[in-house]
This record gives structure tokens, C-alpha cells and sequence, in this order.
């Protein structure tokens, strides 16, 4: 086996397949993305060969920085409810009654797909007889906000929705990186005498670091590409309130028929997010490996 | 993982690309004629159309008993049909269209939404089949608006007024009347609002929905040309009449004249309002008719409560009562680069023809085609809105229709905002002024 993977000729050969595979579907499309990004093109005709106007555009187009505005919000909020997943996660993991119950129900957002979940918010926040108005009118408050058509709150409404979504999905990685920690270690912290809070403190998340690196990654990545919840529920609006970088993407390339300029923000996303997470990486590395 | 789970991965990846692999389709093939001479070469026509089984039964039955009838007249044809979903059809139109793969025969929006297909080329002009009596069967002006510099590039089948329905039942309760001048609109709005009934419903986060009203209002202020004056650049936005009608919608918000929360309701949620009797009025297309008549899941008692009044004229404005907001909804299209482009327009001139009787008479669809109502028979809301579509004295197409795409987005978003109160006229209109000057360049 040694001697036949010694073989560089051998190696490559059994590299190629994949290597095609992902250069066709995965590489190449964003090559042209950014071939597509220096023309101007509807999507449907010829395309004209403009340069750099569609970038320069990008950077003086309010619209586009709104959007941007708003995806980067979604990723801080998405970071800091991470916290509150992990808190979750480390409660779970502990020998609480029930535990394995709250695991499956905190997982049922994940078994959902995305439109199923817009309708059922959409229900929650309808204005009139949606649950949470009604639940607040029954509560005898008379200034009921307009969750998804008020322009001041419609972003954090759907927010709220999309944390919701991804619970499970984080939750579980915690969760299983937490039940990795051999018991013994925690063992003898208990009988050094530490507390709870100690052990979640000093020993739990120290231990499982790399994997909550991940995790900010995922949820800041995650959260600059998204797009079909606020799709569904509030198509962007009232007037761009909810609007972010994919949906007002989105809607340049097939509502708009600016095909060109819509290329040009796709690159200009992967940029960011290459950018972000090249810089989340480094903010965060470390030396120590740790090992158990 | 388990040994089973693991199967069970490689059977849903196998399924993957079976399924992958056979969207490609072979089922052009296979027409087998044995009946018909062999001079004449079988021809295979896509068909790609939005009315699928499941939300247009009506619809599809039609269109699929009319491709029957043709194959069955013409035995060398076949043709290969493909339907999808409203937003999915637009979207596909246009992917496939960037590679030149359009079907042969295919549904198109008139105007703004076709504009970049025919610069693009990827529309054939249809013009010579439209010669022999053809273009005489269809209501005057609909064909005009699938045509670019002279040519007509598709042919409508549906043509939709927008009507004001209003629930009688709702307004014998309060003792009001269908109002004529909108004055008396106000005043019905008024009294609604104070018995705590909901004057109207609008689902505005669709925004061609508001757009409606602001059409109405601009229509009956400033007569039918100032808003279509303002778009093809002959007139201004900042016109007095388009700025006094975006100041009579804020009016009307401000007054509580519209269900709560509409800027965050689809169009089917504030539909839903109107239909369950919470609010007394709804603006929207006449295809909204089968749910008003003859729509069986809808309660035979609200269906017979609803009727409808032209938008009300306004004192001291231009526009006259028989003037709708309305126009051609899809059209059949013949792609520029089919190989059988001759048989597909055959095949459109035929499905034209057939169209309208049946599409009245059994989908509750307003044809494009000239229609015989007495020869029909129809629920009497039906024959009132043909018999008023025959009297129209001007029909302004839908402003997102008419506005180029880019102009259109803005145009809606602006809506929003104005019904939201989140901009004043003054910056509403010159919004568009803007976005429309840019457009021009």
C-alpha cells in the first residue's frame, strides 16, 4: 500500500475525479461570477463588456450598503445568540431530568424547511390575529407593534425567527462536543471541589475552544449568505427595511434584469465572507493544541 | 456509521442522480404515426406554461384539452409540455433564456417584463399570423402592448380590470351605498371605521398591490395620461396631480382606511380579510372573479354578498369613471431560435382561437379575445365586468408592467414607504423622477 501511494502518478490519478468535480461545480461558477461581474447584462441578451463599472457602482449604491448594514447586524446578533446555544448546550449535557427530551425539541427547527418556518412565523406575527398580538391584546396592552410591517422592527422581528431556526443545529454541535470531554476530567474537578460554573468555565469551554471557533465562523459566514427567510416573510421590505445582501442580489439579477451588476455583488460577498473568516481565524488562533 | 445507514445514504444518492439525470428528459421522442402519410416530418413543440394541476385545475385542463384537440387535427405534432409555478416560471424563463434554450412556445408578461427578450432577440414577431381576421378578435389595445417598435411579439389571453369589490352585506348593515364620487368614498370610510369594521383590504408586501390604489387615485386626479406620460418621459413625475394623489393615499392610511399591519401581509393574507368578512372593501384584477362566483370553496352566502363599484371620480379631477387600471396579463410567445418556429406559430394562432370561449366560460379567466356574453352563460358579476370592459374609455396598464424592470423596483419599493408614511409626496415623487431619468439615460 506504502509503495503505491509513494507513487505521485498514482496519487493524482486518484485525486482527479474529485478535483474535476468540484473545479466544474464549485470553482468555475465563481470565476464566471466574476466574469459576469465586469459586463453589463440583463441575463438574457447580448453582454457588454463595461470593466470595473459594475464594482465602482457597488460602492456608491446606498441600496447595496443598507443590505450590507443588515447582513452584518444578522451576523452579530447570530454570534451573541451563540452564547445563549452554548448555555443551552452545557445545560443538556449535564445530568438534568429530561434532558434528552429538551435535546429532540430543540432539534424540531432543524427538521423544518425554511418556508414551513416563514409560514408559521408569519402566523405568529400576523398583525391582528397572529398569536403574539393577541396574546399581547389579551394582555390589555393597546400599543401593539406591527412586527413585519414596521420598518423599525421588521429586521429584528424576522431575527428573532431565523435564531429560532438555527437553535437545534448549534445546539447539537455543542452538545456533542461537550459529551466528547472524557467524564474523568470532570470527575476530578468535582472532587477538587470546583463548582458548575467552574467546570462549564475552566474546563468545558476551554476544552471544546475549537469548536465554538467553528461555530463563529459558521454563524457569521452563515449569516451574510442568508436569504429565504426574509424572502418568504418580508420579500425585503417594507421599502428595503429587511432587505440583505443575497435577497437585494437576488432581486438586481432576476427582477431587475441587471444580471451584471447582481454577478458583481455575488463576488463582492464571497470577498467578504473570505475576508471575515481569513480574520476570524486569526483573531482567534492559538498555539495550544489541546488534547484529552 | 451503521452498515444500514450508510445504504441508505447510497440509495438516497443514487435516487439524486437519477433523478438528476432524467430531468434532461428524452421524452421528446417516440411519436409514432402510422396513420399519416410519411411526407410530412413529425415535429416535437415545448410548451412551457404556469398553470400547474394543483393551484389552476381549471386552467390546466384547458390548455391540456386544447393541445388534444391540435395533436389530434395535426397527428405529425407532438407536443411536450412543461408547467411550473408562477415566480419559478419567471425565473427559469430567464436562466434558460440566457442560454438560448427558450422553449418553443412559452407564456410572457406584455411590456417592461418582455422588453429585454425581444432586444435580447430571443422573441420571433408574430405579426403574419395575426393577418386574417386574427387580430380583429381580440379587444381593441391588447395586442399593443405585447408590441415593440411595431412588432408584435406575443399574443395575450388574458385581459383583467381592476374593479372595487365590496362586501353589501357589510354596507346594508351601516345603511351605506356604493359611492360614485369620492367624497361619498370617504364618507363610507369613515362611517366604517368608526363601527370598528376594517374599510378595506390590502396586502401590501406584495407592493404592486398599493400600487393599485396610487393608480386609481393618479387616473381620477391628474386624467389617464399623467402617469403614463410621466413614465415614457413625455410628462414629468413631479406632475401636481401625481404628488396631490400620493397625498390622498396618506390620507386614506392615516384615516385607518386599511387593515392593520398591511405592509407585512402578502396579498393572500389581506385577501383573506375580505373574504372573512373582516373588512368591507378589496381593489384587485378581475381574476379574482371564480373566488367571487363560482369558486366552491368559498361559502355560497359570502359569494353572493360581494359586488363592485368603479373606482369613484374625484371632484374637480380629470379622470372619468370609465377609465380602469388593467391590461393584458400572459401572453403565448414563439422563441426566435426554435427549429419548427413555423409549426409553433400554428400551433399559438390555434390555441389563441380556442382560448377564449373556453377560458371564460370554465377558468373564470377575462379573455383578450373578443367574447359573445349572450351566448354564454355566466354568474351576472362576470357579464357586468365584460359588458364594463366593453364600455372602457381608457385602461392604464399597471405601472410595474409599463415601467422598465429597474424603474418598477423602485417604483414599488417607494410604495411601501408612502403607505407607510415613511416618506412624504414631495420625496415620493421625485424618487421616481430620479429612478426615471436615470432609466432614460
Amino acid at each position: 500500500m506504502d509503495k503505491v501511494m509513494g507513487d505521485k502518478k498514482v496519487i493524482a490519478l486518484y485525486v482527479l475525479p474529485a478535483l474535476i468535480v468540484i473545479m466544474t461545480l464549485v470553482y468555475s461558477p465563481i470565476v464566471m461570477t466574476g466574469y459576469y461581474g465586469l459586463m453589463k447584462w440583463d441575463g438574457i441578451g447580448n453582454m457588454e463588456f463595461i470593466g470595473l463599472n459594475n464594482y465602482i457602482r457597488l460602492l456608491s449604491d446606498p441600496l447595496f450598503w443598507n443590505s450590507v448594514y443588515h447582513s452584518f447586524l444578522l451576523a452579530i446578533f447570530s454570534v451573541i445568540s451563540l452564547m445563549g446555544y452554548l448555555t443551552i448546550a452545557l445545560v443538556l449535557s449535564g445530568k438534568i431530568k429530561g434532558a434528552s427530551i429538551f435535546r429532540k425539541l430543540y432539534l424540531v427547527p432543524m427538521l423544518l424547511s425554511s418556508v414551513a418556518i416563514a409560514q408559521l412565523w408569519m402566523r405568529i406575527y400576523h398583525p391582528t390575529n397572529g398569536i403574539l398580538n393577541s396574546l399581547l391584546s389579551f394582555l390589555g396592552s393597546d400599543n401593539i407593534p406591527l412586527w413585519l410591517a414596521d420598518q423599525k422592527i421588521v429586521l429584528y422581528s424576522v431575527f428573532i425567527a431565523i435564531i429560532w431556526q438555527y437553535a437545534g443545529f448549534y445546539i447539537l454541535i455543542y452538545y456533542a462536543a461537550l459529551k466528547n470531554i472524557p467524564e474523568s476530567l470532570i470527575e476530578a474537578a468535582r472532587i477538587d471541589g470546583a463548582s458548575p460554573w467552574q467546570i462549564a468555565y475552566k474546563i468545558k469551554i476551554p476544552l471544546i475552544l475549537n469548536v465554538i471557533k467553528v461555530t463563529v465562523v459558521l454563524a457569521v459566514v452563515g449569516s451574510l449568505k442568508y436569504f429565504d427567510l426574509i424572502y418568504v416573510m418580508t420579500y425585503g421590505g417594507p421599502d428595503g427595511a429587511s432587505e440583505v445582501i443575497a435577497s437585494y442580489m437576488y432581486k438586481q439579477a432576476f427582477r431587475s434584469y441587471n444580471f451584471g451588476y447582481a454577478s458583481a455583488i455575488g463576488f463582492f460577498l464571497l470577498l467578504i465572507c473570505l475576508v471575515i473568516t481569513w480574520l476570524i481565524r486569526r483573531l482567534t488562533a492559538s498555539d495550544e493544541e489541546i488534547q484529552y | 456509521m451503521s452498515k444500514k445507514g450508510f445504504s441508505l445514504v447510497l440509495i438516497l444518492t443514487m435516487l439524486v442522480f437519477s433523478v438528476l439525470t432524467g430531468c434532461t428528459g428524452n421524452n421528446a421522442e417516440e411519436v409514432d404515426n402510422s396513420s399519416e402519410g410519411a411526407k410530412i416530418e413529425d415535429v416535437t413543440i415545448k410548451f412551457m406554461y404556469l398553470w400547474p394541476e394543483g393551484s389552476s385545475r381549471q386552467q390546466n385542463m384547458i390548455v391540456n384539452e386544447i393541445i388534444d384537440a391540435y395533436q389530434l387535427a395535426n397527428p405529425h405534432v407532438k407536443i411536450v409540455q412543461e408547467v411550473l409555478e408562477n415566480e419559478q416560471y419567471k425565473t427559469k424563463l430567464q436562466v434558460i433564456s440566457a442560454s438560448n434554450e427558450l422553449p418553443d412556445v412559452g407564456l410572457t408578461w406584455p411590456a417592461g417584463f418582455m422588453e429585454p427578450y425581444v432586444k435580447g432577440n430571443r422573441f420571433t414577431p408574430l405579426d403574419d399570423i395575426l393577418t386574417g381576421g386574427l387580430k380583429d378578435s381580440f379587444v381593441p389595445g391588447t395586442t399593443e402592448a405585447y408590441a415593440i417598435n411595431g412588432k408584435t411579439y406575443a399574443l395575450p389571453l388574458e385581459l383583467n380590470i381592476v374593479p372595487l369589490y365590496y362586501n353589501k352585506a357589510i354596507f346594508a348593515k351601516y345603511n351605506l351605498e356604493a359611492p360614485k364620487t369620492y367624497e361619498d368614498f370617504l364618507k363610507v370610510v369613515d362611517t366604517l371605521v368608526k363601527n370598528n369594521v376594517v374599510p378595506i383590504a390590502l396586502g401590501n408586501r406584495d407592493r404592486w398591490t398599493g400600487s393599485l390604489w396610487y393608480m386609481y387615485l393618479a387616473d381620477r386626479l391628474g386624467g389617464p395620461e399623467v402617469l403614463t406620460n410621466a413614465i415614457n418621459r413625455t410628462g414629468s413625475f413631479e406632475d401636481e396631480s401625481l404628488i396631490k394623489a400620493a397625498e390622498e393615499v396618506q390620507k386614506l392610511v392615516n384615516m385607518n382606511g386599511f387593515v392593520r399591519g398591511f405592509n407585512g401581509l402578502s396579498n393572500d393574507e389581506g385577501k383573506a380579510e375580505f373574504l372573512n368578512e373582516n373588512a368591507a372593501m378589496y381593489l384587485m384584477g378581475s381574476w379574482e372573479l371564480p373566488n367571487f362566483t363560482t369558486n366552491d370553496e368559498i361559502p355560497q352566502e359570502f359569494r353572493d354578498n360581494v359586488g363592485y363599484f368603479k373606482f369613484p371620480t374625484i371632484t374637480g379631477g380629470k379622470g372619468d369613471i370609465d377609465s380602469w387600471v388593467g391590461g393584458p396579463g400572459v401572453g403565448l410567445f414563439v422563441a426566435e431560435n426554435s427549429p419548427v418556429k413555423e409549426e409553433a406559430k400554428k400551433f399559438v394562432k390555434f390555441f389563441v382561437e380556442s382560448w377564449g370561449q373556453q377560458a371564460v366560460s370554465r377558468a373564470g379567466v377575462t379573455p383578450a379575445t373578443a367574447v359573445d356574453t349572450s351566448k354564454l352563460q355566466l354568474p351576472q358579476l362576470y357579464i357586468d365586468v365584460l359588458n364594463d370592459l366593453g364600455r372602457a374609455s381608457n385602461m392604464t396598464l399597471f405601472a410595474d408592467v409599463q415601467m422598465s424592470a429597474a424603474v418598477a423596483q423602485t417604483h414599488l419599493d417607494m410604495i411601501q414607504s408612502l403607505f407607510g408614511n415613511q416618506v412624504t409626496p414631495e420625496d415620493y415623487a421625485k424618487k421616481h423622477e430620479e429612478a426615471l431619468k436615470a432609466d432614460s439615460k
